[in-house]
């Protein structure tokens, strides 16, 4: 295992597309926490981050003869990651239009698995007042702005990559970004303002 | 002189754009712009703080185990004329061995003490609920590929055919145990999960943008992957429970 580890991304693709299950095995434990990471900053939710990383490499495999060997398999990754995270919140958004909450006797509420607009728990308990305001602006977002703001914030995509990812015009990809940064800024600055 | 846009600090703060010298400039001479950049950088780096649930140093091997198991089934699809039969043989023979191992615990206790019965019978328990488990999140993993598919767009569900076929043999045997263990909660949602999964399973390898849409329809109208998504919350919870009395039942 230790000589499958220090293969790279390129090489275990071409092992893996061979019929090696170990080399895709690297790939997933090389990749893993950063999709998580992504996902999750996507998502909002751990249950919904843990679904698009399970997803997202088993698309990867399912397609991974349609991978293109000169692209990076790590952006190919989070491209997936990222189309699938816009398509579960746009589910999630289209469930809860539909669904009403209910509970089960002795059973904590699964509802409280399915994401929301108010700060989980995690958040609560791990946040402080400004953290807590930082996600929930996050989750006010649109899916557009909340997708592109992370990969431009958080995992340091420029806006042409963004842009492809999402499959949107660079412009579009650039006010997203704008107008995250403005929401953001004007539900923290006052906050800001009071703590200095 | 004109100020900065915001369009401007962004693309600067995040060194993005053709216009950096500019702005460098502008700020290094204009305290308003400045303080507004200031004020800019200051919510921007704290946004940067917020936090991310840790994973586990081999939270990849993690992945992994979950991850093998469904990659095997897609690998077998390599060979489609002989696959099916042997997964769904491999599968029901798996399902039947469990069902009959939990039901010859429940109605045909040996003479063992009655603290050897319970810790028998919660293990069996277990076992059938990891396998009612599972069988829910693979169910919900084919119902989500139609629910997420992109409107307007045919979609190739060749491979969740395939797995639908399987779980539909899988999905009568749990129902049938369900009902027979009166767990009407989980026979409720397995019965409701059948037609869909054999409406899969017996259509075609590419559903049309009017098929997709139909079968979304079916399955967001009768609410069928919420109630599979509930169960198998509610089944993980119970599965918890038992391998904790089990743990302390033997220690």
């Amino acid at each position: 295992m230790g000589s499958l580890m220090e293969l790279s991304d390129t090489m275990a693709v071409a092992q893996a597309r061979a019929g090696d299950p170990g080399a895709f095995r690297v790939l997933v434990e090389r990749h893993s926490r950063n999709l998580f990471r992504l996902a999750y900053r996507m998502t909002g939710h751990q249950q919904d981050a843990e679904d698009v990383v399970q997803e997202t490499f088993l698309r990867a495999y399912k397609q991974l003869s349609k991978f293109d060997e000169r692209a990076s398999f790590g952006t190919w990754l989070y491209r997936i990651a990222s189309n699938y995270s816009l398509d579960l919140i746009r589910a999630r958004r289209r469930r809860s239009e539909h669904y009403e909450p209910a509970t089960e006797e002795g059973v904590p509420d699964p509802i409280q698995v399915v994401p929301d607009t108010a700060p989980t728990p995690d958040r609560l308990a791990a946040s402080s007042e400004v953290e807590r305001k930082v996600a929930a602006v996050l989750d006010e977002l649109s899916e557009m702005e909340r997708t592109a703001f992370v990969l431009r914030h958080y995992e340091g995509m420029c806006i042409d990559e963004i842009g492809r990812t999402l499959g949107v015009q660079p412009n579009a990809a650039k006010h997203s970004i704008f107008r995250a940064v403005q929401k953001l800024r004007h539900a923290l600055e006052p906050l800001m303002s009071s703590a200095s | 002189m004109n100020h900065l846009t915001l369009e401007q600090f962004v693309l600067y703060y995040y060194g993005e754009g053709d216009g950096s010298p500019g702005v460098r400039e502008h700020l290094d001479n204009c305290e308003a712009c400045r303080a507004e950049y200031a004020g800019l950088q200051r919510v921007l780096n704290v946004v940067d703080g917020a936090p991310v649930p840790e994973r586990a140093a081999d939270y990849g091997a993690q992945v992994w185990h979950r991850l093998h198991p469904q990659l095997g089934a897609r690998r077998r699809w390599t060979w489609p004329l002989l696959w099916p039969v042997r997964h769904w043989a491999a599968s029901a023979a798996i399902a039947v061995l469990m069902v009959a191992a939990f039901l010859a615990g429940r109605y045909y206790p040996s003479a063992r003490s009655g603290a050897q019965l319970a810790s028998a019978g919660q293990v069996r328990e277990r076992i059938l609920l990891v396998a009612v488990g599972d069988h829910l999140e693979r169910s919900q993993t084919v119902l989500l590929e139609v629910v997420n598919a992109h409107p307007g767009e045919p979609l190739d569900v060749a491979w969740e055919r395939a797995r639908a076929g399987d779980l539909v043999a899988e999905n009568r045997l749990f129902r049938q145990t369900a009902v027979r263990t009166g767990d009407t909660r989980v026979a409720s949602v397995l019965d409701e999960l059948e037609p869909v999964l054999l409406e899969i399973a017996h259509g075609p390898d590419t559903l049309t943008p009017e098929e997709v849409e139909s079968l979304r329809k079916r399955i967001e109208g009768d609410g069928i992957l919420f109630k599979v998504r509930v169960a198998g919350s509610a089944v993980r919870h119970r599965e918890e429970k038992t391998a904790r009395s089990v743990v302390q039942g033997t220690s």
